[in-house]
């Protein structure tokens, strides 16, 4: 029982990243119906830029928003001067599919350019080594920090489309995009923001992920393929089956690690997706697939 | 582009006598490459073969079919694994080779079963997870990776005073031949034409009679089996296989291959496989802008060729064709 509360800790905090990561899959997603394949890659330039600006001396509380600020700026960019002028010449979904694609390996060479592949340490106010014991069980200040940061970021998402006028302007848009558009909403500029906050809880997942991780130019691929899985678990295009999916994953995937074996820790979640897949083939929370011919 | 009068217009594979003359030149100089060029150019150009199977399959299901699979990587893992240990055991290289295709055709016709429900990016997770197993499934058995050094596979043998770097040329070039033609006449056929109905609308494909479960099945079958091959091959000419060859960036190096090339076009197969060979060749010397050249390339040619560059060189060809008109 012990090991399992362990498991579950370990699992929650790890799954409240992924879940962010999901909800920039979804977020894009819905607005946009584009997979972002260059999600992670864009999460990894963001935390490269914090490593950049702390090993410059900037301090923390300085660095963690102007990273955030880098990742939606690149997001914006690419939204601006590469979907927008694909999407004017009916580019069609497999190849906007194919343009993020070429994105991250754009990213992923770009890094290897500026920072080089030798894995860096990322100087991380929280650790991993400071512990604490509640009872029987361990607990330290990274996955702590981590939980409180995953499910502080879900609140602030959820009030933000939920509760504003900014969020209403992005259900709307991304439910019928024509009709957003005679009611006077600018889509572009929303959609724009979508991508930038895509990115910038992408970039705040990488932060936290960095220091249990070892921070080089593809150390995100994994949790991006994970968040990703989250959010298809989910169902692609409901924000709180992103949260669901992506904790789902992190407790499965520890669960798997603890109790079955650590080396299919990586492939017992892809395994249980797709066995959710054959039976609820929207995903958990999804609904879709109900066209007009 | 042709005035199509008859049926069997269509379906010619060589339209004009021009067109003839220049695939009989284009083949005459590949027959002839080893006697006149150096080795470096022999090997790239039976990598190109090699890989232009795999591409060829992965443009049936993707460009074809329409279905988005990221676990090529998987396939290629099955089809080289199962030739290698086949190969050990002294079985003929062709019939090893039939056995791996068929190996890495089966587990497509596993994974195309969730296709029957489940849609693009639904689809694309499930066929990544498999491609994620796949690779763990072989890093974590040492019983079917060969261990820590890999799984040594031997080469091709040396035929008819040759040596083995150009009989296995030969080879790939015999087989790179034979699938072109094979795919050409596929998709001309009921099946590709099946396959183009699914993509473009599959309940209206249905309604019109195309059996959709048979033949999405099919299409995975087939793809895979192209794979497979390319897997074996690939393993045969490199002479020893590990499951870090077969990672996920292999996956989307083949996905990049295919779009780049140009989806649904079977000489776009070709060329795509020759840009993702030959790109980091000439740019050796710069090995981390690869990916970039890639991603740069990628990026431009969906906003001004969505059509890849097979679109490009039909283009190219219906300039000269109409000039001076335009």
């Amino acid at each position: 029982m012990v090991n399992f509360t362990q498991y579950m800790i370990s699992g929650l905090s790890a799954g409240s990243l992924y879940a962010l990561v999901a909800l920039g899959v979804v977020l894009i997603y819905r607005s946009t119906r584009i997979l972002n394949f260059a999600h992670g890659d864009m999460a990894t330039m963001g935390t490269f830029f914090a490593f950049s600006l702390l090993s410059w001396r900037f301090p923390f509380y300085l660095a963690l928003p102007l990273s955030l600020l880098f990742g939606a700026l690149l997001a914006v960019v690419f939204y601006f001067s590469i979907i927008v002028p694909a999407q004017r010449r009916d580019a069609t979904l497999l190849g906007q599919i194919a343009l993020t694609v070429g994105l991250s390996m754009i990213f992923q060479g770009a890094m290897i350019y500026v920072w080089g592949t030798d894995s860096k340490m990322l100087a991380f106010p929280l650790s991993d080594t400071k512990t604490w014991n509640v009872g029987p069980i361990y607990l330290n200040e990274l996955s702590l920090g981590t939980l409180i940061v995953g499910i502080l970021g879900s609140i602030l998402l959820y009030l933000l489309i939920q509760k504003t006028r900014l969020g209403l302007a992005m259900r709307a848009t991304s439910e019928n995009l024509p009709a957003a558009q005679t009611l006077g909403i600018p889509t572009r500029t929303i959609l724009a923001t979508s991508w930038g906050l895509a990115a910038l809880l992408g970039v705040l997942a990488g932060l936290f992920l960095a220091p249990a991780l070892i921070l080089d130019p593809f150390f995100m691929l994994e949790p991006f393929l994970k968040g990703f899985a989250g959010a298809i678990l989910g169902g692609l295009n409901s924000l709180p089956g992103a949260i669901i999916g992506g904790l789902l994953i992190g407790i499965i995937e520890n669960l798997c690690g603890g109790y079955i074996s650590l080396e299919f820790k990586n492939t017992v979640p892809f395994l249980i997706i797709i066995l959710v897949l054959l039976f609820k083939h929207e995903g958990l929370l999804g609904k879709e697939f109900k066209e007009r011919i | 582009m042709n005035l199509v009068e008859s049926y069997r217009d269509d379906l010619k594979l060589i339209e004009k006598p021009w067109t003839g003359c220049w695939i009989g030149m284009t083949l005459l100089v590949l027959v002839l490459l080893p006697w006149f060029s150096s080795a470096h150019w022999v090997y790239l150009g039976t990598l190109i073969f090699i890989v232009a199977v795999g591409i060829m399959g992965q443009n049936l299901l993707i460009g074809y079919t329409g279905q988005i699979s990221l676990g090529q990587a998987g396939f290629l893992a099955i089809g080289a694994f199962t030739f290698g240990h086949l190969a050990k055991l002294g079985i003929p290289v062709g019939l090893a080779l039939l056995a791996a295709g068929l190996m890495a055709a089966f587990f497509g016709v596993l994974v195309g079963f969730p296709s029957l429900r489940l849609k693009g990016p639904y689809l694309a997770i499930v066929t990544l997870g498999f491609g994620i197993a796949v690779y763990q499934t072989f890093t974590s058995f040492e019983v079917l990776s060969g261990g820590r050094m890999g799984l040594v596979v031997p080469k091709f043998p040396a035929l008819f005073g040759f040596s083995r770097e150009v009989s296995m040329y030969y080879f790939a070039l015999l087989l790179g031949l034979t699938f072109t033609l094979v795919t050409y006449n596929l998709v001309s056929s009921y099946l590709g034409r099946a396959f183009v109905a699914i993509r473009d609308n599959d309940i209206a494909a249905e309604v019109l009679g195309v059996n959709l479960t048979n033949y999405k099945l099919l299409s995975f079958a087939i793809s895979s089996f192209y794979t497979g091959i390319h897997g074996a091959m690939f393993g045969m000419f490199m002479g020893f296989i590990e499951p870090q060859m077969f990672n996920f960036s292999e996956s989307l190096i083949i996905f990049v291959a295919v779009v780049i090339g140009g989806l649904a076009s079977v000489e776009g197969a070709i060329f795509g496989a020759a840009f993702v060979i030959l790109i980091p060749q000439i740019f050796s010397g710069y090995r981390e802008f690869v990916p970039v050249i890639f991603g740069v390339t990628v990026v431009l040619i969906m906003i001004f060729e969505p059509l890849g560059l097979a679109g490009r060189w039909f283009k190219i060809r219906l300039y000269y064709r109409n000039w001076p008109f335009r």
